[in-house]
């Protein structure tokens, strides 16, 4: 990458480029050259090219984890959405005392470490948690249930993670929606459901998709929360680097999972950003 | 009016949810008792106490904090310079060059980690806080470049030529014109880096080692062996931490420059 970008510095002396080329090379060297080095060399071993990567997907146990790491982060996505865009339409039409508190609200948990954020759900969810002594104590149960360390439980956690970034984000979006535009839907004879799904939800859907680039995402790479909330059966990708390289002493597995995530990272984001960019040229259209 | 009252039910809903675990973790922080229960039967501090007594807990701290200043710095210097050059050029190639700027958001933490574990710290023999500094330089770099670049989009550069013809110079102008007028984004952008730096967890999680460890690296190995109201303690007064700051930051930028 970098001789490409000296090339250019050569070709053109353009001061804008000497500026930002020091950096360029400070992130080569800090994440551009390890990915190659550590990466790279996982997509020639083996008796033919990428032969660690269809033995992945051949594994019936990685594949478990694979499927469990995709499923759990469109779960928490879905649930993010229906959870965080009223919410975020509500914080957008109260009245601005209101909408900083709110607003401030949502914040908060995002500024707070999910290490903490996890933990609350450990004292909620566990054998002697909150929710089991409630429930023996109400007789509707007599053994605790099992609710930490199960899929539910991460599932849970990866919510209360990431939802306020999907209100804030959307919020931010919707706050740009003029009221009158609701006032004129509902003039004409909309209903005040079909106002907010013909109007502010096309209007909003940008931020809806961003929202939900950063949930999927950031639900398919977190580590704490699954570290913390899953338990060693519940293992997800980012939890399964950690424990092939760390524990196991296996970098090379660990070397092939990491770049499988970064591929499906990749994947989501061009996916839904094309999505977006459809949806942008089809607003143009009709404006 | 019935429809906005379901609205507002559910809102409330939503943000009960988000505050009653924090809530919770937060009482049992004064229980007596040894093993965490919600509501506690007798109030203690003694837990707060336990915080400040563990030397690994003082130790990390100062190195979390030490940590993300230093790598929110280094990003600053990187960051600023190339954010001000790519708002100003309209020269090709500018996209990529944002977007690799931008690579690390790309790159889940735990690879971050992995990698810069593998390539720096076992291949290289670079020291271990070495490659930590450089994981939290990729952690903060997204959001100087993200946060100044939008505060740069709103600077009228017309304002920078009016002293560049005034005889000033360029890099005078820079310091003197451009800086004083975007600092409230600079110290957006410094507030959003050094939290999140603070706060990241995959990628020190490989870059820990004897006497090298963050904060919250030290907090996941303790609450992995101890189930106790420590870490209930450490809860509250970091989540005090955070709201000090959320104050100062809304009365200073106003609570939305932390939405970005």
């Amino acid at each position: 990458m970098s001789p490409f970008l000296f090339g250019v510095v050569n070709m053109k002396k353009n001061s804008a480029f000497l500026i930002v080329v020091p950096g360029l090379i400070i992130v080569f060297i800090c994440l551009g050259l390890p990915l190659f080095k550590v990466l790279l060399p996982t997509i020639f071993q083996g008796n033919y090219p990428a032969s660690s990567y269809v033995e992945f997907f051949q594994d019936a146990y990685y594949l478990k984890i694979f499927f469990r790491t995709v499923k759990m982060a469109l779960i928490t996505t879905a649930v993010c959405m229906v959870a965080g865009v009223p919410t975020a339409y509500f914080i957008s039409r109260c009245k601005k005392k209101w909408k900083g508190l709110l607003l401030a609200i949502s914040i908060f948990p995002l500024m707070t470490n999910s290490i903490i954020r996890s933990f609350a759900w450990i004292n909620i969810l566990g054998t002697n948690g909150i929710i089991n002594r409630l429930l023996t104590s109400l007789g509707i149960i007599n053994e605790p249930a099992k609710l930490l360390y199960t899929e539910f439980s991460i599932i849970i956690g990866s919510v209360y993670l990431f939802l306020p970034l999907m209100i804030v984000t959307v919020t931010g979006v919707m706050e740009n929606i003029e009221n009158d535009l609701m006032e004129a839907a509902q003039s004409l004879g909309a209903n005040r459901i079909s106002a907010f799904m013909k109007v502010v939800f096309p209007l909003s859907l940008p931020g809806i998709i961003v929202g939900s680039i950063l949930v999927f995402t950031g639900t398919l790479t977190a580590y704490t929360t699954p570290q913390l909330l899953g338990g060693n059966r519940n293992l997800v990708l980012s939890t399964l680097i950690y424990q092939k390289a760390l524990t196991v002493g296996d970098w090379n597995s660990a070397s092939v999972i990491a770049l499988i995530m970064i591929i499906i990272t990749v994947i989501v984001i061009r996916v839904f950003n094309g999505l977006a960019a459809r949806l942008d040229k089809r607003g143009e259209n009709h404006g | 009016m019935g429809k906005n009252k379901i609205l507002c039910i559910y809102a409330v809903i939503v943000f009960a949810f988000l505050m009653i675990p924090l809530f919770i973790i937060t009482v049992t922080a004064f229980g007596s008792g040894s093993a965490i229960t919600f509501p506690i039967e007798s109030f203690s501090l003694k837990w707060f106490l336990n915080v400040f007594t563990t030397k690994s807990f003082r130790e990390s701290f100062l190195t979390s904090l030490l940590v993300a200043l230093l790598a929110t710095m280094i990003s600053m210097l990187v960051g600023i310079p190339a954010a001000y050059a790519l708002a100003k050029s309209k020269m090709k190639g500018k996209q990529l060059i944002k977007s690799i700027f931008l690579s690390p958001t790309i790159v889940p933490g735990i690879v971050i980690g992995f990698v810069l574990y593998q390539f720096l710290v076992l291949s290289l023999k670079i020291p271990m806080y070495l490659g930590l500094l450089a994981g939290h330089f990729l952690v903060t770099l997204p959001y100087i470049i993200r946060v100044v670049g939008s505060s740069l989009e709103q600077f009228d550069f017309s304002i920078e030529e009016a002293a560049w013809s005034l005889g000033c110079k360029k890099t005078t102008a820079f310091f003197k014109v451009v800086l004083p007028n975007i600092t409230s984004g600079i110290s957006a952008a410094f507030m959003l880096a050094f939290i999140n730096s603070f706060n990241n967890i995959p990628v020190s999680m490989f870059l820990s080692g004897p006497g090298v460890s963050t904060f919250p690296a030290t907090l996941m190995n303790y609450i992995e062996y101890n189930y106790n109201p420590t870490v209930s303690a450490i809860s509250v007064l970091l989540m005090l931490c955070t709201m000090i700051m959320m104050v100062i930051v809304d009365k200073t930028l106003g609570i939305a420059s932390l939405a970005k």
